[in-house]
């Protein structure tokens, strides 16, 4: 079997990357966009990952860890609004969002 | 060994999140996210970044999941999501940038092919430990940042979810149209 290079990860990731985008372009209920959202940052997160472990260096690892604390406290602060927003109105699709007239 | 590894859990991350972004029940959706995240946590261990891969089944499929899991008890999941389609114009300029992030994604190694290593991994240092290192010297100021913000989505959540729980947002009137009512009757 050949070697694991740093272009395998970088390929998975953008495969990875790329699934997420078409979530994001695919889905009009909003708790599925959350979830193609959670498909970005895990993408990059192992590109991140790949980077840092292939240099020897652990920045890479650091801003992983900040994405994650960043996807965590996006979704509490998203659910949040999403709940209250179906408890307003009863849907979550992105199309009944337009309450502001413009 | 570990091209084997590297196949197995790439094509069955790969598999979970098609599912999570094709699928039209939302309970799929879940639980195939929930997967994706477990086996990404492989490629964590895999690249030797363990505190990662743990802090991955950790905070992504124990808390974020849990969240969703949660959230979803509020809405209606039982019934198949529609999705409508979008107009041409905004796919097509969604994949063009997906194209040139690809491009970017496979040329910035070439670019960068004289990287130096600015924090270099000790040899003898565990990750646990080169993490703790790192990130409480150089990356002190960020890591409190992102507790602070922790702490405020923590709060934001808890009052847009928890406030007026018992009551039914639907049945209520807008709080401007129940002052107006209150004064005419005044």
């Amino acid at each position: 079997m050949m070697e694991i290079t740093l272009q395998h990860y970088l390929i998975l990731s953008t495969v990875l990357f790329v699934i997420g985008l078409i979530g994001v372009m695919r889905r009009k209920n909003l708790l599925l966009l959350f979830f193609a959202t959670e498909i970005l940052l895990n993408a990059v997160n192992i590109a991140f990952a790949a980077i840092s472990s292939y240099y020897g260096d652990m920045t890479g690892q650091m801003f992983a860890f900040f994405i994650i604390a960043i996807a965590a406290s996006e979704v509490a602060v998203g659910l949040g609004l999403l709940v209250l927003w179906y408890k307003r109105t009863g849907k979550i699709d992105l199309d009944t969002m337009t309450s502001m007239k413009g | 060994m570990e091209a084997i590894a590297f196949y197995t859990f790439a094509i069955l991350t790969t598999v979970m999140f098609l599912i999570t972004v094709l699928t039209n029940h939302a309970l799929y959706a879940l639980s195939a996210l929930a997967a994706g995240m477990i086996f990404i946590s492989a490629f964590f261990f895999m690249l030797g970044a363990d505190f990662l891969g743990a802090i991955q089944i950790i905070v992504y499929t124990g808390a974020v999941m849990a969240l969703y899991a949660f959230g979803m008890m509020f809405f209606d999941t039982t019934r198949t999501v529609v999705e409508s389609r979008t107009s041409p114009q905004i796919i097509f300029g969604l994949s063009g940038v997906a194209a040139l992030t690809i491009v970017a994604i496979f040329v910035a190694p070439i670019i960068s092919g004289n990287i130096t290593a600015l924090y270099p991994a000790i040899d003898g240092v565990g990750n646990s430990q080169m993490v703790g290192m790192v990130l409480f010297t150089k990356y002190l100021i960020p890591f409190e940042v992102a507790a602070i913000m922790l702490l405020v989505a923590m709060i934001a959540g808890i009052v847009l979810a928890g406030k007026k729980m018992d009551q039914s947002l639907t049945l209520m009137k807008d709080e401007v149209e129940c002052e107006t009512k209150e004064k005419e009757n005044v």
